[in-house]
């Protein structure tokens, strides 16, 4: 109870409390009936809708786990393909020539720009117009294709911002030994700046993920979405316990993520033999909202910095941030 | 050259696309606030639900929520959000999937911009005898809204372009008439280009204007 937004609470206050904690229960149980209630109704809590999914592997094997492949496919492929897509946008954004920044700036502002799923039915048009690609094979052409251009300009963005987290004297420092630029860049600075972006690079992994779930929407992309689809359709109308489940596993799967992020960002901050400079989380979201050019990306990023230190910062600054953050 | 484009309501789909985003936009703003306010609130069990509540709607796919919306509530639990007929119905249900979704984010950008008021001024609200509604409501929320202007204008920009998710549910808007027109014309990288330009329009200036705006209200310190 040391919060900055209230007192410490005296004998009134924590009975307030009390009725407060009463009140809203007594709420959140209203609507948990209202929706046993409905469930009920309709059904949907029979047990022969769940069976599928407790005994037997059958749901699982047939439906969920290729799914899950499938999704995990996607976006292992995507992650991969943009990776090294995007470090070269990023990097030639830093360029010091106009004619390589400016064209990379574009690229990466339109493509920023634009919903993934517009870029995958772009996908799926060009495939099947365009190349012998077969229709089987054409979802996940789409879907990957979609999420690589995407993804491609979001990392070109965190590898900037990675990029210019480090603090300046590690460049100095190797134009001080007379490290040419291509050098500076891919002995001293890209492999610090990877390890800043570790964490934010595993936060995008969860927005792949996520995303994926639109080719097996829009797009008949056999994914774990689509799983539960099939598997509503061909355990009689179990609707909300294929929803269930699969909403579950993609909760588990991107909470585990995240929370990878979160550990190994606190570890880079904490770090004794790192600059301290890390890309977080928060930097992955400020960067996949922002559609234009390069200032607002930046201060985009320089928003959470000031504030709270949490896109860049030294251990000491990330340090007094944690405690403001601990104390509001 | 834009022969193809008769007999397709482009306009209109891009106006669907608008009033998804703007109604959109308010609920998640204010459910997102409430949600906020629940985080940082004295009340153990309001906090928790409101952790609970980001934690499990940011790490679900926008695609499954909205999906939902449609065969889960209102296909299988017959909800339908007081509208009659599909296309209103399954509009109604994309903007509360997108609330859902957005107020999450919203609630964790507020939450940023709480983080960044001095702690003096929560203090010295507290000191002159202000309880924590108050604190909130005259104090801190004024002071954290001005700061929070840009990333929440990441959210807004995000939103405007994840409406199109609700194409998945069949209501018409951008990209359901992209996919219907790239699958019946044949000028596909035109249409493309037109589609990519409409979003371009959408986001370029709302990220410039409240750029602008999120300048001209930040509070210099």
């Amino acid at each position: 109870m040391s919060s900055v937004l209230y007192d410490a609470q005296g004998p009134r206050a924590k009975r307030r409390n009390i009725l407060l904690t009463v009140v809203f229960f007594a709420l959140l149980l209203a609507l948990l009936w209202w929706v046993y209630q409905g469930l009920n109704d309709k059904g949907q809590l029979e047990w022969a809708k769940w069976k599928p999914f407790f005994s037997g592997s059958e749901a699982w094997t047939t439906y969920i786990l290729p799914g899950l492949k499938n999704t995990l496919i996607a976006a292992a492929l995507s992650m991969v393909i943009a990776l090294p897509l995007g470090a070269v946008f990023g990097i030639a954004r830093l360029s010091d020539h106009v004619w390589v920044r400016v064209p990379a700036a574009i690229v990466v502002e339109f493509f920023r720009a634009i919903p993934v799923l517009i870029l995958m039915i772009f996908g799926v048009a060009l495939y099947s117009q365009y190349t012998s690609v077969s229709s089987d094979d054409r979802p996940l052409y789409a879907v990957v294709t979609g999420l690589v251009l995407y993804n491609a300009s979001v990392l070109a963005e965190i590898v900037r911002a990675g990029i210019l987290a480090l603090p300046k004297g590690q460049t100095e420092a190797a134009q001080a030994i007379g490290l040419r630029k291509t050098q500076t860049m891919t002995s001293v600075l890209l492999p610090q700046a990877v390890t800043a972006m570790l964490p934010a690079i595993v936060s995008q992994l969860v927005v792949i993920v996520k995303d994926t779930a639109l080719g097996g929407a829009v797009l008949t992309f056999p994914d774990l979405l689509s799983s539960a689809n099939t598997m509503s359709s061909y355990y009689g109308a179990n609707t909300i316990a294929s929803f269930t489940v699969v909403a579950v596993i993609f909760i588990v799967l991107n909470f585990s993520l995240t929370s990878f992020a979160g550990w190994l960002e606190g570890r880079l901050r904490r770090g004794k033999k790192s600059t301290g400079a890390v890309v977080g989380a928060e930097a992955v979201e400020d960067i996949a909202g922002t559609a234009h050019t390069g200032a607002a990306g930046t201060t985009g990023a320089a928003g959470t910095a000031d504030g709270t230190a949490k896109t860049s910062g030294t251990p000491g600054a990330s340090g007094t941030s944690g405690t403001d953050k601990a104390a509001l | 050259m834009f022969d193809f484009l008769e007999g397709y309501d482009l306009l209109g789909a891009f106006w669907v696309t608008i009033k998804l985003t703007l109604l959109s936009a308010v609920g998640s703003l204010i459910w997102g606030t409430v949600l906020a306010a629940l985080r940082v609130g004295p009340v153990p069990l309001m906090r928790g639900f409101g952790t609970a509540y980001v934690n499990i709607v940011r790490n679900i796919p926008l695609t499954v929520i909205i999906l939902f919306t449609s065969l889960g509530l209102n296909q299988t639990l017959g909800i339908s959000l007081g509208a009659h007929g599909f296309s209103h119905i399954n509009f109604r249900l994309a903007v509360l999937g997108l609330i859902v979704y957005t107020s999450a984010f919203v609630c964790e950008a507020v939450r940023s911009g709480i983080n960044t008021v001095p702690v003096g001024q929560a203090e010295a609200a507290r000191a002159i005898g202000l309880n924590f509604t108050q604190v909130l409501r005259l104090v801190v929320l004024p002071q954290a809204f001005r700061s929070v202007v840009g990333p929440l204008t990441n959210v807004l920009i995000a939103l405007t372009k994840n409406t199109t998710v609700a194409a998945a549910i069949g209501v018409a808007e951008a990209a359901a008439l992209m996919k219907d027109m790239v699958e019946n014309e044949a000028q596909l990288l035109l249409i493309s280009a037109i589609f990519a330009f409409g979003f371009v329009v959408l986001t370029l200036p709302t990220g410039l204007i409240l750029g602008w705006v999120g300048k001209k209200v930040a509070v210099k310190r």
